[in-house]
């Protein structure tokens, strides 16, 4: 019998996790992506990690903002086709210079089964790069952590808008087969 | 009767503000806090149109033992009408909303708003989830806003049905780091 996948270890949601932990991020924000399954229950099961979830993930960035102003640090986490939704809120951490850290899990990269993810999965990083947000991409399990860890100093200490964007080759291609 | 007035409703709902947050949206909402309860915490919006709800809550649940208040206009509420649900899920205690509903956006020639016609912003937040919503119409009304407002434990949304025509704009800093920086000042006594 084959395990679940949010029950296998995927060698990078441990580590993030725990790095979400050093950093003090106490706020979640999502609308959830397959590939994030693992990283969100570890998260939900935290008393002292807020798990939110979202109608459309720009709310991420308003309370990312939010949680700033008050003292307090978030991570939005979100597939690539939910970037398309931010784009104009990223005016905000722009605008404000403040922190907004997020983990997009890739979509319409090799081996989509899926077409219509193609679009917005290719324009992920030329979307966020000309709203001013630096792309970190995975390509291996490996250079996940290694990615948000230099995320999270880039956004908190600096007042970034950052993305660690995990190749699809890492989560793996959603099977469309009958 | 006479419609109610915009500045004359926010002033009497920050009458006394005491240490409470206030965040306010892109465009009248933001001049209009600026002119009647200037702060230090503050944080007005600029641009990002929706995103002034979802901000609110955010600062809500960092800042769990002060009052938040977001003054929205009803095109920000109705662009970012989803945040509502996501308020109620978490049900922040110390949050509350106050939409400054024209029916109309005023900003960019007074085209008529979707709460003009057949959207009704307090039913929206009760079939979102919200328990205590209030809309208001007239002065006699008002007397109650307050109290609801910053003291009625949240979360809590009240429409306020004010007449168009905005007063004289007056403008709070563009400096979007500087705000925050002000704002986080006053706030944890720390940039």
């Amino acid at each position: 019998m084959s395990q679940a996948p949010a029950q296998t270890d995927d060698g990078w949601s441990g580590q993030v996790y725990s790095l979400i932990k050093d950093a003090g991020i106490s706020l979640v924000t999502t609308v959830p992506d397959a590939g994030l399954t693992r990283l969100l229950n570890m998260c939900s099961d935290d008393e002292e990690v807020r798990v939110v979830t979202l109608s459309t993930e720009e709310e991420g960035v308003g309370m990312a903002y939010g949680a700033w102003l008050g003292g307090a640090r978030a991570l939005l986490c979100l597939q690539s086709s939910g970037t398309g939704n931010i784009i104009n809120g990223l005016a905000l951490p722009a605008f404000s210079q403040s922190p907004c850290l997020m983990l997009v899990t890739m979509r319409g990269q090799e081996g989509e089964g899926n077409p219509a993810q193609n679009p917005m999965g290719r324009a992920v990083r030329p979307v966020f790069e000309a709203m001013g947000v630096t792309c970190l991409e995975a390509k291996t399990k490996e250079d996940v952590a290694t990615y948000f860890k230099q995320a999270v100093d880039m956004a908190f200490n600096d007042g970034n808008a950052v993305a660690v964007l995990i190749a699809q080759q890492v989560i793996g291609v959603k099977s469309f087969s009958k | 009767m006479e419609k109610l007035k915009r500045r004359e409703v926010l002033a009497r709902v920050l009458e006394e503000r005491g240490d409470a947050l206030v965040v306010s949206s892109l465009g009248t909402s933001t001049y209009d806090l600026f002119a009647v309860s200037p702060a230090d915490e503050n944080a007005y919006f600029w641009g990002a149109m929706g995103l002034a709800v979802p901000t609110g809550l955010g600062l809500a649940l960092a800042q769990p033992e002060r009052r938040v208040l977001i003054v929205a206009g009803d095109g920000d509420m109705m662009m970012g009408i989803g945040s509502l649900s996501v308020i109620a899920a978490q049900a922040p205690k110390n949050l509350g909303i106050l939409v400054m509903d024209n029916e109309m956006f005023e900003e960019t020639g007074s085209q008529s708003g979707l709460s003009a016609g057949r959207a009704d912003i307090a039913q929206i937040a009760l079939g979102s989830g919200f328990e205590k919503t209030m809309t208001v119409r007239n002065d006699n009304e008002v007397s109650r806003l307050t109290d609801f407002l910053m003291k009625e434990e949240g979360p809590v949304l009240a429409v306020a049905k004010i007449a168009p025509g905005a007063d004289e704009p007056v403008f709070p800093s563009m400096d979007g780091r500087g705000l925050v920086t002000t704002f986080r000042s006053a706030v944890l006594g720390k940039s």
